[in-house]
């Protein structure tokens, strides 16, 4: 009687163990299957671009603007002239507002209410659809000049590049050991030059990182470029002009009928990426290499 | 050549907590004096209003009177002005690691806008050379990073760095805690040739230290001077019974 | 931390003379040329204060573009507002040529095409998660990781003109007539199946917003305490157990938070989106059917709007989808927030 109990107990207990195993190796091989899975669009995404993209790119694409509907041939200079232009604008407003912020954060604002107000602020900023801030620099410039403009455009991306930039300026100034910024003051250098000359340059590696990073976003944003930048079939460096960019071209284009224009879209967005992701590459190996050797 | 300390009753806070309680001690001009006693006793917080670093957090507040040869540092100076005559040298060294190690010493002047090449040449090897860390850095003065040397190099190199300003006073605070006994012994022989030059004052936790180094010592417990008086008398006949317990290592 | 008392210091009371030595060089004319040259440097005050009060103006110009962002939204959306009051969210026509705008369509658009998006990527995103953080071998985890980022930093263009020329074909042409065959009974996947729609957009999103769920969980999941999961493995508990007692439970408000910041992207995403999902104001639940939102609207129909209203009407669209990312931001902050600044108090 016993014996047969025991003999039952055992069983069921090995069928338990059975179910808990094969449970296991069904969520490991889930687990798996996924990775997999979402590795396919991205392996089909970048191998389907460099086919398209390769195949379609020429010379011609560089120093060419575009040809006539119906046309072959053409290219997209204008618009990696226009990207350049409104990308250079957005830089040299974003970056140092950027910075500047983020060095009030580490520097002067660390715990306080109106610091963490700003914080906030930035994250909120972060969180705005680039489509919205389109139409902020639409109601703000266009709509005052009444005409589209580069010069919206390029605030429209530097807005965006603010937050970004701003958080991890903080971050990274927050890295730097408090001893180095009390070592400057003690050898009478005011707080500026100590914010300049130590606590920025010691954090520069990881500020410029942020700052690619950044730059690297927007110089894909097509949406808050519709009705700022708007397009332009020539090339142009009036930025107070209709310009043209990379992404608007592309989207254009791929919405188009013809194929001779998808081809130039494909050729345009292996541009575009290679761009983007020469950015994060080099980051990565600059910020690699850029850790301080000895010390710490 | 150094100057004179006259500390009349000061007091400092750390938000609600009362630091330092109504210290009155003069300071005398060309020596090394030591400040001991137990952690937390208010020596630290002492030196670092001695060069106003005290205040430069948020939370910090100093009140009272202290006289540098004769200049009220609170009243008539402003807190750059007053580090620029004051050298301090922290507990752990902190050379800047991005600099040289030429550019580490050089940066008291250059970042206060000193230009002159040669005379900057000449006072980052004299400075050195009284740190007695020339010869070891000598071939890789712009090579190297200054964090790249050993710890008992870096706090030499920090001493390096507070004497290239030319300051007439010197606060050193803890300056050997973190190292190794051979790198003390030479930060110690340092604090020896360099105190004919300016007015040093030491904080140690190392009662050995405070004896060979420091013609005066003071005993700060609990945020009050206790005691200051000669070396040799703090150490062989102290008049407060408090400062005998801790000599002989009765409390701490 | 206490030092050898009075036995010993006779011997050490005896300071030894300094060694003459070059170190002691007599200090020569530089010494006071250096002090009065910092003497007569200004302190600097000025400066300072000028230096703190720009670092504060650029910290304050980030509240102003907000406060400006709000405003202008506002102020040009006035017009539909007063026309149309609450109703707009609630009209189901959108006709520029009447002059009747409601705003029901894009809003059922983004939300539902969100949602899938979030349905299908959630899922995906802890799978990889759990790979990344557990299974994976060593050396294929910082590869795989970096190719997850690199997902991230693909435009949204680009993804949209990937989706029009590869994805909708096999949504049309692959996916399509099976989901119709097995789920059509459904109501969701009713043919005519054009590839262009709600569905793909789903998809596309999905895509999108998987490299954001699954490093911010990875994230929280990584800040369970090893200690934790050694426990549960040192009682016998399988992989799955471990994960599921310990890291899943422990992390959960931070992957809902996690998931709410992928939602919050998927809502205002534009491009992709715009570009797949047929554009078509509807309110259907056939998910082949195209649809239209919030954000798609704006990009296909603002720099063409004629008319005040219109213009007004599309605004109001902007000034709504910014209202609804900025309250699903902030929550998906809080979480991650709440969770990560324990792990870090954790660590103190």
């Amino acid at each position: 009687m016993s014996g047969t109990r025991t003999t039952r107990t055992a069983n069921m207990n090995r069928l338990h163990e059975l179910r808990r195993s094969a449970v296991n190796h069904f969520v490991t091989g889930l687990a798996v299957f996924s990775t997999v899975l979402v590795l396919v669009p991205l392996v089909a995404i970048v191998g389907y671009l460099l086919y398209k993209g390769a195949s379609s790119l020429n010379l011609a694409f560089f120093i060419h603007v575009p040809a006539p509907v119906g046309e072959p041939g053409g290219g997209m200079a204008n618009a990696i002239m226009g990207s350049a232009v409104i990308l250079a604008l957005a830089s040299s407003i974003g970056i140092p507002i950027g910075i500047a912020a983020g060095v009030y954060l580490a520097e002067y604002g660390r715990g306080r209410h109106l610091g963490n107000l700003v914080r906030f602020t930035a994250d909120v900023l972060n969180g705005v659809p680039s489509i919205v801030m389109g139409i902020a620099a639409y109601s703000l410039i266009v709509a005052k000049q009444h005409h589209f403009s580069g010069f919206a455009g390029g605030v429209a991306l530097a807005i965006m590049m603010v937050p970004t930039i701003t958080r991890t300026t903080e971050e990274m100034l927050a890295t730097v050991p408090h001893a180095i910024r009390e070592a400057a003051l003690g050898l009478g250098i005011p707080k500026w030059r100590t914010v300049l000359s130590i606590s920025l340059r010691t954090a520069s590696p990881g500020i410029i990182t942020g700052c690619m990073l950044a730059f690297a976003r927007v110089a894909g944003e097509t949406a808050p470029l519709l009705f700022t930048a708007f397009g332009n079939q020539f090339t142009s460096f009036d930025m107070t002009q209709p310009i043209a960019a990379l992404p608007l071209q592309i989207y254009v284009y791929a919405v188009s009928p013809y194929d001779e224009w998808h081809r130039l879209a494909w050729a345009g967005a292996l541009v575009l990426i290679a761009m983007i992701m020469g950015a994060v590459t080099l980051v990565r190996i600059f910020s690699n290499r850029g850790a301080l050797q000895g010390g710490h | 050549m150094g100057v004179d300390i006259r500390v009349e009753n000061l007091n400092a806070w750390y938000g609600n907590t009362h630091t330092l309680q109504d210290i009155n001690l003069h300071i005398p001009s060309n020596q090394a004096t030591a400040l001991i006693g137990p952690s937390g006793c208010g020596k630290s917080t002492f030196v670092r209003c001695l060069n106003r670093m005290h205040e430069t957090n948020p939370i910090a507040r100093a009140e009272g009177t202290v006289l540098m040869g004769g200049l009220d540092i609170y009243k008539d100076a402003s807190p750059v002005e007053i580090r620029r005559r004051v050298g301090m040298v922290f507990q752990r060294p902190n050379p800047f690691p991005t600099m040289s190690i030429y550019d580490n010493v050089a940066s008291g002047l250059k970042l206060n806008g000193f230009r002159n090449k040669r005379m900057l040449d000449e006072v980052v090897e004299r400075s050195l050379k009284q740190a007695a860390l020339w010869e070891e850095v000598k071939d890789d003065l712009r090579k190297k990073s200054g964090a790249s040397i050993s710890g008992g190099q870096q706090q030499r190199l920090c001493i390096a760095r507070a004497l290239a300003v030319d300051p007439e006073v010197l606060l050193m605070d803890e300056p050997a805690s973190a190292l190794d006994p051979v790198s003390t012994a030479k930060i110690e022989d340092l604090i020896f040739q360099l105190k004919s030059q300016y007015t040093i004052v030491i904080v140690t936790h190392n009662m050995q230290q405070a004896a060979r180094v420091a013609a005066n010592t003071g005993f700060f417990l609990n945020g009050k001077l206790v005691e200051f008086d000669a070396t040799t008398k703090i150490f062989t006949t102290p008049s407060d019974k408090r400062t005998e317990d801790y000599i002989t290592g009765r409390f701490g | 931390m206490m030092q050898p008392g009075l036995d010993k210091l006779p011997e050490i009371t005896v300071p030894v003379e300094p060694q003459p030595s070059a170190a002691d060089a007599a200090p020569s004319a530089a010494p006071s040329a250096i002090r009065l040259f910092l003497q007569q440097r200004s302190a600097g005050r000025w400066a300072d204060g000028a230096f703190r009060g720009l670092m504060m103006l650029c910290a304050f110009s980030i509240f102003a573009i907000v406060a400006l962002i709000v405003f202008v939204l506002v102020k040009n959306s006035q017009l539909s507002i007063h026309a149309f009051g609450f109703k707009f969210f609630k009209g189901t026509s959108w006709d520029p040529v009447s002059g009747d705008f409601g705003a029901l369509p894009f809003i059922y658009g983004t939300v539902v095409s969100s949602l899938l998006a979030v349905a299908i990527a959630v899922p995906l995103s802890l799978c990889v998660a759990i790979f990344l953080l557990d299974i994976c071998p060593r050396p294929l985890r910082s590869p795989i990781a970096f190719l997850t980022e690199l997902l991230a930093a693909i435009p949204s263009v680009v993804y949209g003109l990937w989706a029009v020329f590869i994805l909708v074909p096999i949504m049309r042409d692959n996916v399509g007539p099976i989901l119709e065959k097995y789920l059509g009974w459904t109501g969701f996947f009713v043919e005519p199946n054009f590839g262009v729609g709600m569905l793909t957009a789903g998809v596309i999103l999905a895509i999108m917003i998987f490299p954001i769920i699954s490093s911010i969980s990875r994230d929280v999941m990584k800040a369970v305490p090893i200690a934790q999961r050694e426990a549960a493995l040192a009682l016998g508990a399988t992989r799955w157990e471990m994960l599921r007692m310990s890291v899943l439970r422990n992390s959960r408000l931070g992957i809902v938070g996690a998931i709410i910041l992928g939602l919050g992207r998927a809502l205002g995403e534009t491009m992709a989106v715009t570009m797949v999902i047929g554009n078509h104001p509807d309110i259907l639940k056939n998910l082949f059917a195209p649809g239209y939102t919030l954000a798609s609207v704006i990009a296909n129909e603002f720099s063409e709007a004629s008319g005040d209203l219109y213009l007004s009407a599309l605004i109001e669209i902007g000034l709504a989808l910014f209202l609804v990312t900025i309250v699903v931001n902030a929550i998906a902050r809080l979480l991650v927030w709440a969770v990560t600044r324990g792990e870090s108090a954790g660590h103190a």
